[in-house]
């Protein structure tokens, strides 16, 4: 195995276009785990460490570049205000030793469903951005997903960073887990209001072959919601955003648990997180 | 996960290591790496460019416990590993390989992270902290001595890896109730369950 | 004896950190501060500088023939001594603790999915594990039998072993079988199988000796009954296989049965150079047996003020492909089967059998878990039936000293059932969860923010449970202890040499603590564990501080004995002596002089081997005798509170009394409450390995989850200390009871939250939420 430590993003780019099957790691807590099990044995290795932008964060016109490489830790200290959804998600992610060195862009590398990321940028409309010695490129979130463990990248590319908008409205997330610490998600389940749009956002994890919104539900939510006088949510609608969630995932049976309970749970996160997002913003306005 | 390299580990003061170089160099496909190798030897890459390391074994220097160690390490060796089976420093435990049992916790920078999902390559310019290096000689840091005094462990196969997160949870303040040091604790299984002790040491030292 | 020709690095060496307090008191460990800081020697952590390493070849099918096996490939790797099969084991080719019935390696056929097939010794792991995979085994892949049931009464079931499936079968018959009652309760319940999980996969290293023997440091629960297999096995004397206890990185039952250690030891008798075997996290999941998974079906008479009539039970223990304990596991589960209640006539079938899924064999509670599970579930029933609070049923039918057991056995020690319940009911119980604001890490979901405190139900369990204490049924069951005690350096110095494993529970503790108490000395050594001393029976059991604590009681009285002798000669004094901080105390005179004294350069060095009381083996039709040395007692009440929507729990105390008879450590006393109440915890919740078609499809931390800081909830725990007049300072066994009663607490605690019937545990989300 042949090991690079590129200094710029340049380098790594031009190591990645010359080594397209090369595997980048940043914190490695989803890399070594495949190396440590031989599920993969990459021939080479791009340590992204050094690459000082992948680990800062800033503002665009409004809106936040995240670096690939800050670690969950660093989310949930300098970013949970701007962008809670990721961070109670981030919260959520293995431990606090996991969490110092884990990173978005590996989870958006990797491409489980079960990565706790994907559900909160789903919900707040974020975008990846990849690059590679041919340019850069923004991928919607819910484009970039597109088989389990598969994403929209090019062989040549790598992740930069992901661009987020600051929430404009209230964010959730619930996770499911049969332990109160360090579990992989038996499904779970992002919300973010967006007030300023009018529209909510939504993100389903480890219920299908890749994260997905349901977009049926975002549709149906918003058209109950009277955003100018807001009034508590009915029973019935948020009984129904729950139902139509559920229907938006095609889970399976699995060591974690059943197809059955995932679409349950589902529904019970989404009537949950919804009431509880809802009531802050009426308390809020 | 261990390097395939021909010649005798020296540590900094120069003398054999007690951990002879493992292998036949035929692992790995060690036999068929490629590459230009630049900068090998020399555990920094040439300035002006990418660091390139090859498939040969590396040598490296790691600072562990405030002293440097040489070695020469294949890339893929994980920090645990190195200190394990090369640099003999075999408090740090292996218990699941994957991050999901908190045995093989180490301080990197003062931060925990789980040494069996680190490269001990990608930490040569970095600060580590065994379970080893918390003692000053026969003088016990507070947190160990917490442990021992509380009975926070039974067969003691966890207890470096949780002292060495209890250390690094005191350093970060998160301290302020019983249920945020259980949650900030919470990357360390203990199956003997020495839990609540766990919890009382570590008051002991916060207060 | 020979001694080991040359030792690894971090041998096990002599713990000479003193202790500070005796019998009754809670001393540091003598090994703690080791441990504290890192220095502690694990069986992983041992080396040689010329040292091989091996691996070990596992089947991926439960059930196939072997059609043939080639080795060519791992031969032909660079790197690799040496490769061996069945074959090439050297002596024996089966061993087994209990029924010679498991191949060293496979033979023709492979039983389960793990079964080694083959190893491989090659100068570095990595080169050992590639060659392992380049060995190519063809099978004809059969149908595998996974239910033990079928095994035992389905005619078209293949037959696994030459004698047939079925391991035991122990009837227990008492009273009127055809007994009647006006209120009468089934049910069918399910035990999942659980695993020990140590944080130490198994490891060891094997030395080969200058006179042909085999030197082998490894982490174990029993010395001798090691080195009995391993010698049969390598076709050598007991006395050419010398085993030496290593750092133990947990127990809990699964290092009672061989791992590696026959296959370490071949490999370096062939090649001629040390052999380290370090088992991945996966496998180990294969490479130790599991509790047993158990199907009970029950039926408990009662009268209308709830007093029993009759138990009938029909209980099936899974053991899986080879019998490991599987025959004494199948007779706790059936004499403990009633549970600490009074039943004038019982019923109880209790079968072990042989099937294709993973070996079953010892896990705290042996038997008693699975028992309790079913019964305490009954007792609820019972309750609900009769419209009685849970804990008066259970007051009412309550045993005592004095009650006869299902086998007949008069109970002859305290047994005081009622009063612990009375004592668990009674503690505070925690504040009700506030409904004007919340902190997620208080909420079932935690952290994962599932709940604001919607669908959230409080629910109250109980559970009791009874254990055996020491090895039943008419085995021979003994501890040795040596105890040598001289002047070194001025100071009289006792030193304790026992083959007893110390696994975390604080048996060195223990021995030191005995030693100062019985010889009045400061200063207490423990040498090693190794097999130079006879045997100290295994630590399982809950037997290691009656049985060696006994020993090493035994072995400084007649230390201390001798020593009086010759302060009698030397200081001319008749009567009784006694020793007391380190000078000889006559009862008339006062202090005569010091010990030091008086030994001057006389060394006494004493071995005792060690027995508690006769047990008796059980009529095998109706499962009477006096097969139990001791019964010890837990009772656990549980809070839980349940999100019934989602069906998360999480448990939010775990209260506990155990009568301990004596607590010769209280500190380590608290501390097996709190391991065995959690470990519970995990079965009644979490823990399960997940078999389907013979293949386990969890077997990683991620996919099997123990418990965690954030799951196991403060425990408020009332000891007992009810002397038994039979066991030495009248202790009782402490490690297994609270395993036994935390997991039907729980589950009683999450029927009652959710009004659920709930027959399985673990319980799982889906079993809540009606998804499964």
């Amino acid at each position: 195995m042949e090991f690079h430590k590129p200094r710029t993003w340049p380098e790594a780019l031009a190591i990645k276009a010359e080594h397209p099957d090369a595997t980048p790691i940043a914190g490695g807590t989803d890399v070594m785990v495949e190396l440590n099990f031989d599920v993969h044995r990459p021939d080479v290795l791009i340590d992204l460490t050094e690459i000082a932008e992948l680990r800062e964060w800033f503002t665009v016109d409004g809106r936040y570049r995240v670096g690939s490489g800050v670690p969950y830790a660093r989310i949930i200290d300098e970013l949970g205000a701007t962008l809670p959804g990721l961070a109670m998600a981030s919260r959520t992610v293995g431990s606090p030793q996991i969490r110092n060195r884990g990173t978005v862009g590996g989870n958006l590398g990797a491409a489980s469903p079960a990565g706790d990321a994907h559900p909160p940028l789903l919900a707040a409309g974020a975008e990846i951005e990849v690059a590679s010695v041919r340019g850069t490129r923004l991928i919607p979130a819910d484009e970039f997903y597109t088989g389990v463990k598969r994403n929209a990248m090019e062989p040549d590319e790598l992740i930069a960073a992901f661009h987020i908008s600051p929430a404009d409205g209230p964010q959730q997330f619930a996770k499911i887990g049969t332990r109160n610490a360090m579990v992989i998600a038996v499904c779970s389940f992002g919300l973010a209001l967006h007030p300023s749009t009018r529209t909510v956002g939504t993100g389903v994890g480890s219920a299908a072959p890749t994260p997905r919104r349901a977009a049926d539900a975002e549709a149906f939510i918003a058209g109950e919601l009277d955003w100018d006088s807001p009034l508590p949510l009915r029973d019935s609608v948020k009984r129904r955003f729950g139902e139509l969630v559920a229907q938006s995932a095609s889970p399976i049976d699995d060591v974690r648990g059943t197809a059955g309970y995932r679409q349950h749970a589902l529904s019970v996160m989404a009537r949950r997180t919804l009431g509880w997002a809802w009531d802050e913003y009426r308390r809020n306005r | 996960m261990y390097d395939s390299g021909q010649e005798p580990v020296r540590d900094n003061e120069n003398r054999l290591s007690r951990r002879r170089v493992l292998g036949s160099g035929a692992l790995l496909g060690a036999a068929t790496a490629v590459g230009t190798t630049v900068g090998v030897g020399s555990g920094h890459g040439d300035p002006a460019g990418p660091e390139v390391l090859g498939a040969g074994g590396v040598d490296i220097t790691l600072r562990v416990n405030g002293r440097d160690r040489a070695l020469r390490v294949e890339p893929r060796v994980t920090l645990l590993d190195a200190l394990r089976e090369r640099l003999d420093l075999t408090g740090t435990k292996k218990g699941c390989d994957q991050g999901a049992c908190g045995a093989c916790t180490v301080l990197v920078d003062g931060e925990r992270v789980n040494a069996c999902l680190t490269l001990a390559i990608m930490v040569r310019d970095k600060e580590i902290t065994t379970i080893e290096g918390l003692a000053r000689g026969d003088r016990l840091s507070p947190v160990q001595e917490a442990f021992l005094d509380r009975d926070a462990f039974q067969c003691g196969y966890c207890t470096p890896g949780q002292i060495v997160s209890a250390t690094a949870l005191i350093a970060e303040g998160h301290t302020r109730s019983a249920e945020e040091i259980r949650e900030w604790m919470s990357g360390n299984i203990c199956r003997c369950a020495a839990y609540p002790n766990i919890v009382a040491a570590i008051e002991d030292v916060a207060r | 004896m020979s001694r080991p020709t040359k030792a690894p690095d971090k041998a096990p060496d002599r713990i000479t950190t003193p202790i500070t307090g005796g019998v009754g008191e809670s001393p540091l460990r003598p090994d703690g501060t080791l441990k504290v800081k890192g220095e502690f020697a694990y069986s992983s952590d041992l080396w040689m500088d010329d040292m091989l390493w091996g691996a070990t070849l596992r089947s991926p099918h439960p059930y196939a023939r072997i059609v043939s096996i080639d080795l060519s490939g791992a031969w032909q790797t660079p790197g690799v001594h040496t490769v061996m099969t069945y074959d090439d084991v050297p002596g024996e080719k089966l061993f087994g603790l209990e029924h010679t019935d498991q191949p060293v390696m496979a033979h023709e056929v492979v039983r389960y999915q793990g079964e080694a097939v083959a190893i491989v010794a090659a100068d570095h792991p990595e080169t050992a594990r590639r060659a392992v995979d380049k060995i190519v085994v063809e099978y004809e892949v059969l149908e595998p039998l996974t239910d033990a049931e079928e095994a035992v009464f389905a005619t078209d079931a293949p037959t696994l072993h030459p004698g047939g499936n079925l391991v035991r079968h122990l009837p227990i018959r008492r009273g009127d079988q055809h007994a009647t009652a006006d209120v009468v309760v089934r049910g069918e319940y399910e035990v999942g199988m659980q695993d020990q999980a140590f944080l130490g996969p198994e490891s060891g290293l094997a030395v080969p000796a200058e006179d042909g023997g085999v030197d082998l440091y490894i982490a174990t629960q029993w010395l001798h009954v090691d080195q009995k297999q391993v010698a049969k096995c390598l076709g050598l004397p007991n006395d050419k296989v010398r085993l030496m206890l290593a750092g133990v990185g947990g127990a809990f039952g699964a290092r009672e049965d061989l791992s590696m250690q026959v296959h370490a030891s071949m490999l370096a008798l062939r090649t001629g150079r040390p052999v380290k075997i370090v088992y991945s996290r996966e496998e180990s999941f294969f490479g130790h047996v599991h509790r047993h998974p158990a199907k009970l079906y029950y039926e408990h008479g009662a009268t209308r003020e709830g007093r029993l009539v009759y138990v009938k039970a029909r209980m099936f223990l899974d053991g899986g492909a080879y019998a490991s304990s599987t025959g004494a596991v199948v007779a706790n589960a059936a004499t403990l089967g009633v549970g600490p209640y009074e039943a004038p006539n019982v019923t109880i079938d209790c079968w072990g059998a042989y099937t294709n899924n993973p070996p079953c064999g010892a896990m705290r509670g042996f038997g008693a878990v699975q028992a309790a599970f079913a019964y305490e579930s009954q007792m609820d029933r019972l309750a609900a039936e009769l419209g009685l609070d849970p804990v008066e049923v259970r007051v009412r039918n309550a045993m005592a000293e004095g009650t006869t057991m299902p086998t007949g056995q008069v109970v002859d020690s305290a047994a005081p059932v009622a009063e612990m319940l009375r004592r668990v009911e009674a503690m505070p119980l925690p504040p009700a969860a506030p409904t004007d604001s919340y902190d997620l890490r208080e909420l079932p979901g935690g952290v994962s923010n599932t709940t604001h405190g919607e669908g959230v139900v409080r629910g109250i369990g109980y559970g009791i449970g009874i254990k055996n204490v020491c090895f039943s049924e008419g085995f021979d069951d003994f501890s040795t202890a040596r105890v040598r005690l001289e002047v070194i350096a001025g100071e009289p110095t006792a030193m304790v040499h026992t083959a007893a494993a110390e696994v975390g529970q604080g048996l060195v503790t223990v021995q030191a603590q005995i030693a100062r108490t019985e010889l009045g000395v400061e200063r207490v050594t423990i040498h090693p564990a190794d097999t130079q001393v006879g045997s100290g029976g295994s630590t399982s059991a809950s037997r290691q501080t009656y049985m060696t604590g006994g020993a090493v009681k035994a072995a400084c009285e007649k230390v201390r004995g001798l020593l009086l002798d010759i302060a009698r000669e030397r200081l001319h004094v008749e009567g009784q002596l006694h020793l007391d901080g380190g000078k000889i105390v006559s009862d008339r005179h006062g202090v005569l002089a010091d010990l030091a004294e008086v030994l001057g350069d006389e060394v006494i060095d004493e071995t005792v081997e060690w027995r508690h009381r006769p047990t008796e083996a059980l009529d095998p039709t109706t499962g009477q005798g006096f097969a139990h040395v001791q019964y010890a007692f837990a009772v656990h009440r549980a809070v839980v509170d349940v999100d019934v929507d989602l069906g998360l729990v999480r448990v939010v105390a775990l209260d506990c009394v155990q009568d301990v008879g004596k607590a010769i450590n209280p500190d380590a006393v608290v501390g097996q409450i709190h391991g065995g109440s959690a470990q519970g915890l995990g079965l009644a919740v979490m823990e399960e390995i997940q078999v389907r078609d013979g293949k386990i499809r969890n077997p990683s931390f991620t996919d099997y989850l123990i418990p965690t800081i954030l799951d196991m909830p403060p425990m408020k725990v009332d000891v007992l200390e009810l002397a038994d007049p039979h066991a030495p300072y009248g202790l009782r066994g402490v490690g297994e009871p609270p395993t036994i009663s935390s997991t039907p607490a729980i589950v009683a605690a999450i029927r009652a939250a959710t009004g659920l019937a709930i027959p399985r545990c673990p319980v799982r989300p889906e079993d809540i939420t009606g998804t499964a």
